[in-house]
């Protein structure tokens, strides 16, 4: 493409758009609004998830061995579950210690001793981490299966619910932008088709005389690129700015709710964004276009 | 050889529409060849089939050599550039003045900037319109707007024009005009072919006559006049 025939695309384009300037800005918005709802819903799962896995990997598998097992065993199982795949640390703690820390819950540890008949009713048992959060039943799984291993806790429940959420997000999320995206991409076909229309004479003319295909595609791939480019510029400044204003007033409660603050993720999302916006913008230009060319 | 040729040309439209039936016909450099029959004839197929907005379902169209049903997509616009064409409905843009109408071919095929003014100063001259190049198409009569699109069709030294019905919504005055104009440019070597109804054009041009029926070739007479009887 020469350069002069560029300056010619570009401003064939910006006179289209001014031409339909209102129809213009409605396509523009409402690719804004998809794109922002896109990037809230982004890192909404992103944080749901990042919030998951927090909590999970703070979460930690207790092995209650069987009350009889002598301590040799103890420290034999210990060893067995320092082996598993994806354990990192593995502490024994002796039912003495069981003892005392439930007597410091309750008060008086003579009371509680003399109260089981002089005998310490409590198991030993091991406080064991895992590497990767998603592992952590199938760890527990396997220690139970070791021998003198009575039962396993972990905190399950609340982490399984967490995960069913994200999923439930994910899938509620591809949803909404899916619609969502949709709209935008109809109002932008919808708004270079206009301009095509109101073309049709020149563009009738354009291939009588033999003009290429792609010079009389180019200024309107450059009015729906433009279109996407711009819808999602603001989107993504907003959802940035918004982000960045969750954060302060999240501020000191970050301890209990820890969001990702991690500057690239947000740079991504937001890039992400306006490069997703400016593809609807130009399929849906190219999608419009494609009849009109059919000479 | 001959510039434009078709071997056994057949155009079907669904559902079961033969707008060209079986046609063979050349048509050499320089000819000048007026395309007739009634409405429904296959006349705007001809046409049609010339600038590749279509092929043929059966039977080759050679143009300059070249099998245009073998062009691939990238290669029809250049065909296009060879083969200038004039409407019934003269189809200038309103808003853009006379000049801007015949710059338009130009400028869409890449010409350069500099070449543009001479190139339509020349084709407006030759037209007969150089005091109207700063006029839009509405303050211009019937015949000059169809001038204004003959100097479009030409402004490319194109080595054919067609012309579909051109003094159909002339009166008969202009329309000798128009025809004047026509010959004029084939008398400097480009191929007219022209599409129209109107016999007393036909009968006092005394022109090769191809005339269509019912998609069929029923004529071809080298100094023809109209009429369907052979």
């Amino acid at each position: 493409m020469k350069l002069r025939t560029a300056g010619y695309f570009f401003r064939q384009a910006a006179l289209s758009l001014w031409r339909n300037v209102w129809m213009s800005l409605a396509a523009a918005a409402s690719v804004a609004i998809s794109m922002f709802l896109l990037g809230a819903f982004l890192l909404l799962v992103f944080n749901v998830n990042h919030i998951a896995n927090n909590l999970q990997s703070n979460v930690e598998i207790a092995a209650f061995l069987q009350v009889d097992v002598p301590r040799q065993v103890s420290l034999h199982i210990q060893d067995q579950v320092r082996a598993l795949p994806g354990v990192t640390e593995v502490t024994l703690v002796p039912k003495e210690e069981g003892l005392q820390q439930l007597s410091q819950q309750f008060g008086s540890e003579q009371d509680l001793l003399a109260a089981t008949g002089g005998v310490n009713p409590l198991p030993d048992y091991l406080r064991v981490r895992v590497a990767d959060p998603q592992s952590i039943q199938s760890v527990a799984e396997a220690i139970k299966a070791i021998p003198g291993v009575e039962k396993v806790n972990y905190g399950q429940e609340v982490v399984e619910r967490l995960f069913a959420v994200v999923r439930w997000l994910r899938w509620l999320g591809v949803g909404i932008i899916a619609m969502l995206g949709l709209g935008a991409l109809s109002l932008i076909v919808l708004t270079i088709r206009l301009a095509v229309y109101s073309r049709r004479r020149e563009i009738n003319i354009m291939k009588y005389v033999g003009a290429t295909d792609w010079f009389i595609r180019w200024p309107f791939f450059l009015e729906g690129l433009w279109l996407g480019l711009f819808g999602s510029g603001v989107a993504a400044l907003a959802v940035y700015l918004g982000y960045r204003l969750v954060l302060n007033m999240v501020g000191p409660a970050a301890v209990f709710v820890p969001l990702i603050r991690d500057q690239g993720l947000l740079l991504w999302s937001t890039l992400g964004l306006v490069a997703g916006g400016s593809l609807v913008g130009a399929l849906g230009s190219l999608f419009s276009i494609r009849r009109f060319l059919k000479v | 050889m001959s510039l434009i040729q078709f071997f056994n040309v057949t155009k079907q439209y669904p559902p079961n529409i033969t707008a060209l039936d079986d046609v063979s016909v050349k048509i050499d450099k320089g000819e000048f060849v007026f395309l007739v029959g009634p409405s429904g004839a296959g006349k705007t197929t001809f046409i049609r089939l010339l600038f590749r907005e279509e092929v043929p379902n059966r039977g080759q169209i050679i143009i300059g050599g070249r099998s245009i049903s073998r062009l691939k997509r990238k290669e029809v616009p250049l065909l296009r550039r060879n083969i200038g064409i004039v409407f019934q409905d003269f189809r200038l843009l309103p808003d853009r003045t006379v000049f801007e109408n015949v710059a338009f071919a130009l400028r869409v095929v890449e010409t350069h900037p500099r070449e543009i003014k001479p190139r339509v100063e020349k084709a407006l001259a030759q037209v007969g319109l150089s005091n109207r190049a700063r006029m839009f198409p509405h303050q211009l009569s019937g015949g000059e707007q169809q001038r204004a699109a003959i100097a479009r069709a030409i402004v490319n030294n194109p080595g054919i024009l067609v012309a579909d019905e051109p003094t159909g919504n002339l009166d008969p005055a202009t329309s000798g005009d128009i025809m004047k104009l026509l010959e004029e440019i084939n008398r400097l070597g480009t191929t007219v072919i022209m599409a129209t109804h109107a016999w007393d054009i036909v009968n006092s041009m005394r022109k090769r006559v191809i005339a269509l029926q019912h998609g069929r070739l029923v004529r071809d007479d080298r100094e023809g006049g109209y009429g369907y009887e052979a």
